[in-house]
């Protein structure tokens, strides 16, 4: 096994998980275009990386980390809704990272290049994916509860629109993290399919979480091994493996002809 | 009007002068009212006169002016008319440990509310009747000891049968416990049977004082626009 494989091992490994989990309560909050769409904002800042020669995860992360800040000020003033909202940035974004980054690294910026993973940035990758999970966790009591109720989250003293901006702090790190495994255009893939197939099989929010994260794993586990194997791009198969698990869990419910297992 | 004496030591709610506007709209006008410990508050009035908004300015979810005065550190447990449930995939035991942080604690409060607790533990929230799920709802929000129950139609989903134990178990509840209740309801027969005091909104106070009033033609007619039936108590129909 190459170095840059084990690397892009470990990256995926530590990003399905984290995406899985975060991707739960995505799929729950029925964002599930969000992930996909926020993904595009870190477009400019991967373009300033590569321009100026830092590395492109910071670039994303931080204008990521600055839409969400923007995306959580403007729903609360405007009330339009945060797709509404994130739509209206991501193809902002989109248009200014295809004028930032040079046609060459564009390919490479929308679909990610996992031979390109290097100990730093999987270090980065893993650790920015173990805090968001790990944050996930803390407030995903708090967060279930917000989307039960408002008003029964505050009786039990959640601070429900804190909770949701360090959310979508979480999302806007793990979709950082996830950009070099399957690109701008595809990371949005983790957070929504791997959730949406565990919860075909699920009915408690235990399952539902492992589930999640797992099927994450396996998915950009799954892909990165077909794409060594076959010498193709990691992201669309990654996608393809994940898309094989959520068909696998429909078939599994249709069989079962209960509302879940 | 009949105004309750304020600021005693055995009042535990004291609302003075209190308007809500949403986008220059007057949705609350100047309420004032005051509640005692252990007593039950029945707030009435047409669909749109601020009785939700009211609820969600004593939590403090609603900018509001005026004053809302809690005595001291209070507890208040809430119930909502509607939960989005149907969507997330959440067991009633992970539901009720979210509140009562273990396991035998979810067990008791389970029981508390006349549930039983083998299989509807693991039942998931989203697939419970009306009456259940108001059950589950009553356990959550007593599992901590609550010194104010806030209800917001309790029984809007659930059949004719299930609202009266529901009702019984809240009073049952509220002389164990001598909590205090705040009950959003359109059921006259609630608030005659199970209310100490009414409050009837229409964005002001129409009127505040002793339940027993609901049974006045001319109060509804005031409340509601339209002369109304009520139905006869239990013991009056024998």
């Amino acid at each position: 096994m190459t170095d840059a494989l084990a690397f892009g091992l470990i990256t995926a490994i530590a990003v399905g998980l984290s995406a899985g989990y975060l991707g739960s309560l995505m799929v729950l909050k029925k964002m599930a275009l969000v992930g996909d769409a926020l993904s595009h904002v870190a477009l400019p800042g991967l373009g300033l990386g590569i321009l100026y020669g830092f590395n492109p995860f910071f670039g994303g992360f931080v204008f990521l980390f600055v839409a969400a800040a923007l995306i959580w000020r403007i729903e609360r003033v405007t009330k339009l809704s945060v797709e509404t909202i994130i739509g209206a940035l991501f193809t902002l974004s989109l248009a200014a990272g295809i004028l930032i980054i040079p046609e060459f690294e564009l390919l490479e910026a929308l679909f990610g290049d996992i031979s390109k993973v290097t100990l730093e940035s999987t270090v980065i990758a893993v650790a920015a994916s173990v805090v968001a999970a790990l944050m996930t966790r803390i407030i995903y009591k708090n967060m279930i509860l917000g989307m039960i109720s408002e008003e029964l989250a505050t009786s039990a003293g959640v601070q429900v629109a804190r909770t949701n901006l360090l959310y979508l702090f979480l999302v806007s790190l793990t979709v950082a993290a996830g950009l070099q495994v399957v690109g701008t255009l595809l990371v949005g893939f983790l957070v929504v399919v791997p959730a949406a197939s565990a919860k075909n099989l699920s009915s408690n929010l235990y399952k539902y979480g492992v589930l999640s994260s797992a099927f994450g794993v396996i998915s950009a586990v799954s892909g990165i091994l077909l794409s060594d194997y076959f010498n193709l791009q990691p992201g669309p198969l990654i996608v393809l493996s994940g898309v094989a698990v959520f068909i696998v869990t429909i078939i599994i419910r249709w069989a079962a002809k209960a509302p879940a297992l | 009007m009949k105004v309750l004496a304020a600021n005693s030591d055995n009042d535990i709610l004291t609302v003075s002068n209190v308007s809500v506007k949403v986008k220059d709209q007057v949705i609350l006008d100047n309420i004032s009212f005051g509640l005692k410990k252990g007593t039950t508050l029945a707030i009435v009035g047409p669909n749109g006169a601020g009785k939700t908004v009211l609820f969600r300015a004593l939590l403090g979810l609603m900018p509001y002016t005026g004053t809302i005065e809690w005595r001291g550190a209070v507890k208040i447990g809430y119930v909502p008319q509607k939960l989005s449930v149907s969507d997330i995939p959440i067991s009633v035991r992970e539901f009720m440990l979210y509140k009562c942080g273990s396991g035998p604690h979810v067990e008791k409060c389970i029981t508390s509310v006349e549930l039983g607790t083998g299989r509807m533990l693991d039942k998931e929230l989203g697939v419970l009747s009306g009456g259940q799920l108001q059950r589950v709802l009553i356990a959550w929000a007593i599992a901590d000891n609550p010194d104010v129950l806030l209800f917001d139609e309790p029984t809007s989903a659930v059949d004719v049968d299930s609202q009266e134990t529901i009702y019984e178990l809240l009073n049952r509840l509220q002389q164990e416990h001598e909590i205090t209740i705040l009950i959003i309801t359109h059921d006259m027969h609630v608030v005659r049977h199970y209310s100490d005091y009414m409050l009837a909104l229409n964005r002001k106070t129409i009127f505040f004082g002793d339940s027993e009033e609901i049974s006045n033609p001319s109060l509804l007619e005031a409340i509601y626009g339209s002369r109304l039936l009520l139905r006869k108590k239990p013991k009056e129909q024998e």
